[in-house]
C-alpha cells in the first residue's frame, strides 16, 4: 500500500496567551512507495513523531491530506485506517499475557471481519513465529526482556494485517547490542511481510542502516528525501550534511577565490564554476587523503589506530569544530610524532554551502575518474588483505 | 544495619512515637483482650478491686438469644454489602467521567470532594431534614425536599424516618447517605489511579479499534485494580464500623421514634455496653467485630490477589 502525504501540516496552538503557535509539520509532501521501509529522521522536535501520529490518525492534521493507496484517510479515525502502531515504550498491556496482548486487536473485529477463536489463535501464532516469540506466549510483559517486549509489540501491530506499519523510535529503549540485532530483525520482518513501514528515529545510523528511503526533517520542514546513501553522498544543505554520518562531517569556514577553495591560507582544491564568496565547507572524515605534499595543513593532535583504518585527529584554524577528524586507510603509515599533518581532499566528499542560506553549492568535479580509481585500488588492497 | 553503638540513638528518636503507641494503642488492645475474657467485668466492680473469672461469659452475653446482637450484625452486614459495591461503582463511573473532561475538572473535583471534609453527624442531620416529614397530621405541615420532589412528580410521600416509617425506608435513607459520604475518598483514589495510567495504553487500544466499553473493562478496570482493591477493602472495614451515620440521621436511639435500636450496628452494640459500664461485654463485642472484619478482609485479599494485576 503506498502512502501519499499531501501538504501535510500540523500547527499546535500556543500554550500561553501571547505565545507563538508551533508549526510542528510544515507542508509535508511525499509519496511513500508500496512495500518500502521509510525512516523519518531528525533531531528532537523536528515533527517526525507528529508526522507518524498523523499517518496513524491519533493526531488530526491542521491541513493537507493523507492517502493510503487511492483512499483518502485524512478524516478517518485510527481504527478505520488499518494501521499498526508500535509505541516507543511498546505500551504492552501489563495485565495480559503475550498471547492475550497479540489477540487483543483481533478480538476487536466486528461484523464480517469477525474471526473464530481458532482463526485468531492461528493468526496470533503465525505472527508470533514471524517475530520469534512463539515460545513466550504465556508470559506477562514484565517477564520479558526489552527486545522481547519489542517483538511482542511488533507482533501485536502486525497481527491485524495492517496496510501500514508505523514504528515510533523502535530501538531507543534497547541497549546498544540489542539495537543492532533488532534493527536487522525489523528489516527482516518488513521484507517478509512486505508491509509499507514508516519508522521514526533520531539516530541517523539506525535510519541509514535499514531504511529503503530516509526523510530528513528539521523544525517541521522536510530537508531531503532519498535513499540513505544518496542523501549521505549528496546532501542538499549543511544541516543534512551535519546530521548524517558517524563520525560527523568536519565543517570549515572557507572562501572561494578564482575557482580555488581556500581553507585559511591553504588553497586546498579547485572548484570550477563557483563565484567568489565565503562558504562553509563540509568534508566527510573519509574525504581526506593522507599526503605529505597535500595542500591542507593541520596540526596533528592524535592518531587512533582502529585496525582497518586510522583516525587522525588534528586541528585547523578554519575548522568550526574544535578538532578535525579524518579517517584514512590503515595502509598509510602516519607519523604520530609529527607536528603537522597534510591532506588532499576528495572532491566528491567535499561539499560547499552558501554562508547565508546554508544551501549546497554545486561545483564541477574534474578529477572524478582519478579519484574513484584511487578509492577502488584502496578497497581492493583491503580486500586482498582480509583474504590473507 | 544500624550499628549497635548507634542503636540507642535510633530508639531514642523513636521513643516519643513508641511511648504514645504503647499507651494509647498497644495497651488498650491488650486490655481489651483481658476484659473480654474476664467474666462480668464492669467498671464499678473493677475499681472496687473485685477479681474476675476467666471465661467466655462476656461473649455469651453479647450473642445471647433474644439480644440485639443478630439485629446489629444484620444491619451492619446489609449496609456493608449494599453500600460498598454501589459506592465503588458510582465512584468509578464518576472518576472516569471526571478524568474524561478537561474544562472545570478541578472545580468538579473539589465539589465531589466536599462531603469528605464535612462532619458526619451534621450532614446526617441535614439528610434527616431532607427526608423528613414534619407535622404530618397538622395543617401547617412542612415536608422535606425529597418528599416535595416526589409529590411534585405526582407520587405519594413516604415516611422515611419518622414514627410510621418502614425498616427499608430507613435503610434506604441510610444507604443513600453512606454512599454519598463514601464517594469522595473513593473518587479521589480512583481518579488518582486513572491519571497515573499511561495514556499510550488508550492510544494503542484506539489504534486497534477497541470499543469504549471493551477499553473500560479490559484496560481501565485491570489498570485500576490495585486502587479498586484498596477502596473495596477499606470500604468494608469502614462499613463494619458504621455508627455515626445512624446517629446523625436517627439520633442516639439508633432508630425512628418508637423503634429504638431498629438500625443499631455492631459499633452501636459496643457503645451500648460501654454506657452501662459493661466493659467486659463491650470488649467481647469489639473482639467479635474484629474477627468478622479480619475474615472479610482476608477474603477480600484472597480475591484481589487473584484479580489484581501486577
Amino acid at each position: 500500500m503506498k502512502v501519499v502525504l499531501q501538504d501535510l501540516t500540523k500547527i499546535f496552538p500556543s500554550r500561553s496567551k501571547n505565545g507563538q503557535e508551533v508549526i510542528a509539520v510544515n507542508k509535508f509532501n511525499f509519496e511513500i512507495p508500496d512495500g518500502k521501509l521509510i525512516g523519518l529522521l531528525g533531531p528532537s522536535g523536528c515533527g517526525k513523531s507528529t508526522t507518524l501520529y498523523m499517518i496513524c490518525g491519533l493526531q488530526k492534521p491542521t491541513s493537507g491530506s493523507i492517502f493510503f493507496g487511492d483512499d483518502d484517510v485524512t478524516e478517518l479515525s485510527p481504527e478505520n485506517r488499518g494501521v499498526g502502531l508500535v509505541f516507543q515504550n511498546y505500551a504492552l498491556y501489563p495485565h495480559m499475557t503475550v498471547k492475550q496482548n497479540i489477540l487483543f486487536p483481533l478480538q476487536n473485529f466486528k461484523g464480517k471481519d469477525k474471526l473464530t477463536k481458532s482463526e485468531m489463535l492461528e493468526r496470533a501464532y503465525n505472527v508470533a513465529k514471524l517475530v520469534q516469540i512463539d515460545d513466550l506466549m504465556e508470559r506477562k510483559p514484565h517477564e520479558l526482556s526489552g527486545g522481547q517486549q519489542q517483538r511482542v509489540a511488533i507482533a501485536r501491530a502486525l497481527v491485524k494485517m495492517p496496510r501500514v506499519l508505523l514504528l515510533d523510535e523502535p530501538l531507543s529503549n534497547l541497549d546498544a547490542r540489542l539495537r543492532l540485532q533488532t534493527r536487522e530483525e525489523i528489516k527482516r520482518i518488513q521484507r517478509e511481510t512486505g508491509i509499507t513501514t514508516v519508522f521514526v528515529t533520531h539516530d541517523q545510523e539506525e535510519a541509514m542502516s535499514i531504511s529503503d528511503m530516509i526523510v530528513v526533517m528539521k523544525l517541521g520542514v522536510v530537508q531531503q528525501i532519498g535513499q540513505p546513501q544518496e542523501v549521505y553522498d549528496d546532501p542538499v544543505n549543511l544541516f543534512v550534511a551535519k546530521f548524517l554520518g558517524t563520525p560527523p562531517i568536519n565543517v570549515f569556514e572557507g572562501k572561494v577565490e578564482k575557482g580555488k577553495l581556500y581553507l585559511g591560507d591553504d588553497a586546498v582544491m579547485d572548484v570550477v564554476g563557483v563565484d567568489d564568496q565565503d562558504v562553509y565547507v563540509g568534508i566527510r572524515p573519509e574525504g581526506f587523503i593522507y599526503n605529505k605534499d597535500g595542500a591542507l595543513r593541520c596540526s596533528l593532535r592524535n592518531v587512533e589506530v582502529m585496525g582497518r583504518d586510522v583516525s587522525i585527529v588534528s586541528e585547523n584554524t578554519a575548522s568550526l569544530n574544535p578538532t578535525v577528524r579524518s579517517i584514512v586507510d590503515a595502509d598509510n603509515k602516519v607519523d604520530a610524532t609529527a607536528q603537522e599533518v597534510r591532506f588532499t581532499l576528495k572532491p566528491h566528499k567535499t561539499f560547499l554551502f552558501n554562508k547565508e542560506t546554508e544551501e549546497r553549492i554545486g561545483f564541477e568535479i574534474k578529477s572524478v575518474k582519478e579519484e574513484t580509481t584511487a578509492t577502488k585500488k584502496v578497497s581492493k588492497a583491503t580486500k586482498s588483505k582480509t583474504a590473507k | 544495619m544500624v550499628d549497635s553503638k548507634k542503636q540507642w540513638k535510633a530508639w531514642l528518636y523513636l521513643s516519643p512515637a513508641l511511648i504514645l503507641l504503647l499507651i494509647f494503642t498497644v495497651w488498650p488492645m491488650i486490655n481489651t483482650f483481658i476484659m473480654a475474657f474476664s467474666e462480668g467485668y464492669n467498671g464499678m466492680s473493677a475499681v472496687a478491686g473485685e477479681k474476675f473469672k476467666f471465661g467466655f461469659g462476656n461473649f455469651a452475653q453479647v450473642v445471647r438469644a433474644g439480644g440485639p446482637f443478630l439485629k446489629c450484625l444484620k444491619n451492619t452486614m446489609l449496609l456493608c454489602f449494599i453500600t460498598v459495591p454501589i459506592s465503588t461503582m458510582l465512584a468509578l463511573l464518576i472518576a472516569v467521567c471526571l478524568n474524561a473532561i478537561k474544562p472545570l475538572q478541578k472545580l468538579l473535583q473539589t465539589i465531589f470532594f466536599l462531603p469528605y471534609v464535612t462532619n458526619t453527624i451534621a450532614i446526617g442531620m441535614v439528610f434527616a431534614v431532607m427526608f423528613n416529614v414534619v407535622g404530618i397530621h397538622t395543617p401547617h405541615e412542612s415536608i422535606g425536599i425529597i418528599n416535595s420532589v416526589i409529590v411534585a412528580f405526582g407520587g405519594e410521600r413516604v415516611d422515611w424516618i419518622n414514627i410510621t416509617s418502614s425498616y427499608w425506608a430507613n435503610m434506604f435513607v441510610l444507604i443513600v447517605y453512606i454512599v454519598w459520604n463514601a464517594l469522595p475518598f473513593k473518587i479521589l483514589i480512583l481518579l488518582g489511579g486513572l491519571q497515573s495510567v499511561n495514556k499510550q495504553y488508550y492510544e494503542a487500544a484506539k489504534v486497534d479499534g477497541t470499543s469504549r466499553i471493551r477499553t473500560f473493562w479490559r484496560i481501565t478496570v485491570p489498570m485500576l485494580s490495585p486502587m479498586l482493591a484498596y477502596v473495596v477493602i477499606t470500604g468494608f472495614i469502614g462499613g463494619f464500623k458504621e455508627y455515626s451515620s445512624v446517629v446523625g440521621i436517627f439520633g442516639e436511639q439508633m432508630g425512628p421514634v418508637g423503634s429504638k435500636g431498629r438500625l443499631n450496628t455492631m459499633i452501636g452494640l459496643i457503645y451500648d455496653a460501654l454506657e452501662t459500664g459493661d466493659y467486659g461485654r463491650a470488649s467481647a463485642a469489639a473482639l467479635i467485630l474484629f474477627v468478622i472484619i479480619f475474615i472479610v478482609t482476608m477474603i477480600n485479599m484472597y480475591v484481589s490477589k487473584k484479580k489484581v494485576h501486577y
